[in-house]
């Protein structure tokens, strides 16, 4: 029997198999090892029929747990229409617009991304687009590498710990050297950075806000980056930078960081968007594609990729990195969101965050079970510390459908509440952790 | 004239696109909880629109692209087999999107199962032990298999394997992606035959030689038939074997790699298990293992404890080499399709290579078969036979474009001058690929009658050839480098 998937008929494989004077479909492969071919069936329980495939999923999904934690995953308001546009199959089922004639939709939107990066971010030029954030990261640091000649790195021991997880894959096995810059009280230990600035390196790389919730000042750090020729590398929040001093203004050469944040689903962390924008004087050393304006014959304003001399389908062991295909979908759908949001809306989704957040704080702290661990200023993540047990208490919290702070120790965990929250919902998570407070010796 | 607004000019100050919530808390004052020198000195300069602004601009912006259900894409070594509509349903639902990543294990046991047994399922479709599925694209999934590779011979305390053999009809990814990691790369030439050939491949076999990456079938759509010597060599000589799978689809109930003595390798998900490519990703691009290997695979692990699924990080691993789990939404759509398949994957390959082998045999006539052989699922054309017209592989790339047929790979494998790469999947009917061969001897005829209708080909497209000196040489890269201009 045939598939809904495959259109051969018998007489379809008779017509063709004819034209190629074989007698059979297995003739076509008589050139392969016998040893080699595969005759079983697969190893596969039983096809299924959509019905039966909707039922059988809808049970192998998660718990959907009312969420207090961001830490690298963000949850906003997100318009349907992000879904119902980035859905549409000219989007979603074309390949890399490399026959730009027919690719200008996709292209269009990558230079609108590329628009909307570069807005936020103050820099010159946006790829569009990398895998996430950490890889993101990575990028940023080879390209800082390749641009200085110099195989060291400095990295802020306040990024999240699944990005430096990442930068020490990447750069063990690049030989780079990566150096962690411890923190004290949740920001840059300056002492320490100053003292590891002494011997040559290629970037500082710095959270903008922190995984502590934390927003540092980046400008002195690029200042002293650069006395040293070195860059500056800020990993950023982009909901973030419609309210913050852009990294472009503090003297970052480089930002990169993870755009999920921009009305992307939680997904179970993926597809996710990683991002990374520069300056000019950095573009050709820049990793993934970029797309610029030009005319074409008929003098109309059109898109194409440029400057792909940089990529590896042109330049191959010289390329400034491998990446081929990126989450493009994902920045089609960061895009509208942003739009959506626009200009008045990005900023107060980041106010009524904050709002929230602080909010939070000041509640649980108000109950004398918490207190705040750092005296800086955050924005909408909190840590706070704990007398009893986090993991005892994110236990008690599951079972009343919450996913509590991400515990740094059993005794300090980061809290995150968006613009979703409200008073209600809030005063509620803190009369749960309450209540639950009360449960644990 | 095609739809021309940018967002941005869209705008008009006062409008918006969203609703928020009713906090009822407080509202931040930003100016007392933050030092004036840490905030914004502007406001972004964000589009202000309102929804059904954005939904026009977007519906008509789409309107500009070509996709799988606009028409035949036959782009060689992309496989762009149908997205099937049950799989993004499925995908969406609200148990997959609405799950975070640091979800403890406690609420997260169905979805870990299905994880795991995506990794099995592909495991044993390719033949290998044991497969991650942490990798977001093909070419990362090339890094992280390399870095495997690496590992390997470190773990040997072998410190001198710093080189890796690539074929030259290789994808430009695989030598990208040894140099990521400092490999120098050994780029053997093809023989006669298109394949790989054994003497030179004895030549540079030497102890500096950490591995081979190899496609098979090969970008030529030619199966490597001494693959089971060339493993033989590479193993002999300490070498360990890589799979590009971007041509695996060919395979599939034809062979599997593992059989093949591959020790390490790749699959697309958005080339052989249907997932979409989404303009240019997300992708997915899962690494499996041959057994000695699998401790090497990256963190985080979901493994199974007699039922019970744990995320463990394993310390032998190479480290993490993405945030959380991979492109796990894609994953989804992969395990729907390997589900609502079945058996019926055993055809994929047979109906694939079908078609390739169909449809070169009519076209040979009118373009130039620069190797012949057998085919899988792809072939190579190296322009038409009748050079004589000045008409390229560009122009009939461009010209097919107005018979609403994507075209084919262009310039792709670097082997020959004019390489058009063709690859009809095994989900095109006969029919079809009638119309596609009838449309290509109709370019060959017209490349003699009107040889300037094809060289100024395309010209039904919403735009024509594009400037892309211009482009490059004084790039507009954002919107605001564009309004500084006007």
């Amino acid at each position: 029997m045939n598939h809904k998937y495959l259109p051969h008929t018998e007489d379809d494989v008779q017509s063709m198999l004819e034209v190629l004077r074989l007698g059979s479909l297995d003739a076509l492969f008589t050139h392969i090892p016998a040893n080699i071919r595969y005759r079983g069936d697969y190893d596969l329980p039983p096809a299924l029929s959509e019905s039966q495939l909707r039922t059988h999923l809808a049970n192998s999904g998660g718990t959907i747990l009312t969420s207090f934690r961001g830490f690298g995953a963000y949850d906003h308001e997100r318009p349907s229409i992000i879904d119902a546009l980035s859905s549409r199959q000219e989007f979603l089922t074309s390949y890399t617009p490399y026959q730009p004639e027919v690719a200008q939709g996709t292209l269009q939107y990558i230079f609108e991304f590329q628009s909307v990066v570069c807005e936020l971010t103050g820099l010159d030029v946006s790829n569009a687009s990398m895998y996430d954030g950490a890889t993101a990261a990575a990028e940023a640091m080879m390209m800082a590498v390749t641009l200085t000649g110099k195989p060291r790195v400095l990295i802020s021991a306040s990024l999240l710990p699944h990005v430096l997880e990442v930068l020490k894959t990447y750069a063990h096995f690049r030989e780079v050297r990566l150096d962690i810059v411890e923190t004290a009280d949740g920001c840059i230990d300056k002492a320490k950075l100053d003292k590891m600035m002494e011997e040559p390196f290629a970037a500082l790389m710095l959270a903008y806000p922190n995984r502590y919730g934390i927003v540092e000042d980046l400008t002195p750090y690029a200042q002293s980056a650069h006395d040293k020729q070195a860059l500056l590398i800020a990993y950023a929040d982009l909901v973030a930078l419609s309210i913050f001093k852009t990294p472009a203004h503090s003297g970052a050469d480089i930002c990169c960081g993870e755009a999920q944040s921009l009305g992307l689903p939680l997904s179970f962390g993926g597809p996710y968007l990683g991002y990374l924008a520069t300056i000019n004087k950095y573009v050709r050393k820049m990793p993934g594609r970029i797309c610029g304006m030009t005319t074409d014959n008929r003098g109309q304003r059109a898109y194409v990729l440029t400057l792909q001399a940089r990529e590896q389908h042109i330049r191959r062991d010289k390329a400034n990195s491998n990446i081929c295909s990126n989450q493009s979908l994902m920045a089609l759908q960061a895009t509208i969101y942003a739009v959506a949001m626009g200009k008045k809306g990005l900023q107060e989704v980041a106010k009524r965050s904050i709002a929230a957040t602080h909010y939070l704080a000041d509640r649980l702290v108000k109950t004398n079970l918490f207190k705040l661990s750092f005296a800086s200023p955050y924005a909408y993540e909190v840590t706070l510390d704990y007398k009893k047990s986090l993991r005892k208490l994110n236990e008690l919290l599951l079972a009343q459908g919450y996913l509590g702070p991400h515990p740094l120790t059993d005794h300090q965990g980061v809290f995150y509440a968006s613009e979703k929250m409200t008073k209600d919902d809030i005063d509620l998570f803190v009369a749960k952790v309450t209540e639950a407070d009360h449960e644990i010796r | 004239m095609k739809y021309d607004k940018l967002i941005f000019e869209l705008s008009k100050p006062g409008r918006v696109g969203y609703v928020l919530p009713e906090q009822n808390i407080p509202s931040a004052d930003l100016s007392s909880l933050f030092d004036q020198s840490l905030l914004r000195n502007e406001e972004p300069a964000l589009p202000e629109v309102a929804e059904l602004d954005i939904v026009r601009h977007y519906t008509n912006v789409s309107r500009l692209n070509f996709g799988v259900e606009t028409g035949f894409y036959p782009l060689g070594s992309c496989t762009m087999k149908y997205n099937p509509k049950i799989n993004d349903e499925v995908a969406s639902l609200p148990v997959f999107r609405n799950i975070h990543p640091e979800q403890p294990e406690a609420s997260l046991q169905p979805l870990l199962k299905l994880y795991d047994e995506t990794a099995t399922m592909l495991s044993h479709i390719s033949g290998m032990a044991a497969t991650s599925l942490a990798p977001f694209a093909g070419a990362h999934g090339e890094l992280t298999g390399l870095m495997i590779m690496k590992a390997y011979h470190e773990r040997r305390g072998d410190a001198k394997r710093t080189k890796i053999i690539i074929p030259d009809s290789a994808h430009g990814t695989n030598p990208a992606s040894a140099a990521m990691l400092g490999y120098e790369c050994i780029t053997i030439k093809s023989g006669p035959n298109g394949l790989v050939d054994l003497a030179s491949l004895q030549e540079n076999l030497s102890p500096e030689v950490a591995g081979i990456m190899l496609t098979n079938p090969n970008t030529l759509g030619l199966f490597e038939e001494d693959i089971c010597e060339i493993s033989r060599l590479v193993h002999q000589s300490g070498g360990l074997l890589y799979y590009d799978g971007a041509n695996l689809n060919a395979l599939l109930g034809i062979a599997r790699p593992g059989d093949m003595g591959f020790d390490i390798m790749h699959m697309n998900l958005h080339k052989t298990f249907s997932t979409p490519h989404g303009g240019g990703g997300p992708g997915s691009g899962p690494v499996s293992v041959a057994a000695h290997l699998a401790d090497l695979l990256p963190n985080p692990r979901v493994v199974n404890e007699n039922g019970h699924y744990k995320i463990v990080e394993n310390k032998q691993a190479i480290g993490r080499i993405g945030g959380f789990f991979g492109n796990f939404l894609i994953v989804v759509r992969a395990y729907a399709y390997i589900r609502t398949m079945g058996q019926a994957l055993r055809k994929v390959g047979p109906y694939a290579v079908l078609n390739a082998n169909y449809v070169k045999e009519k076209l040979r006539a009118f373009y130039l078969l620069p190797i012949d052989g057998h085919f899988m699922h792809e072939f190579v054309f190296n322009g038409l036979i009748d050079k004589s017209t000045g008409v390229r592989t560009l122009d009939i790339a461009k010209r097919l474009l107005d018979h609403n047929i994507h075209a084919p790979t262009i310039y792709f494998p670097l082997l020959f001058e004019q390489s058009i790469m063709v690859e009809p999947t095994e989900d095109e009917s006969k029919e079809t690929l009638d119309q596609f061969i009838a449309i290509m001897a109709k370019i060959a005829k017209e490349a003699i009658s009107e040889p300037d209708c094809v060289k100024l080909a395309p010209h039904f497209t919403p735009v024509g050839r594009l400037d892309e000196v211009a482009a490059a040489r004084k790039p507009i890269v954002n919107y605001r480098d564009y309004a500084k201009q006007v």
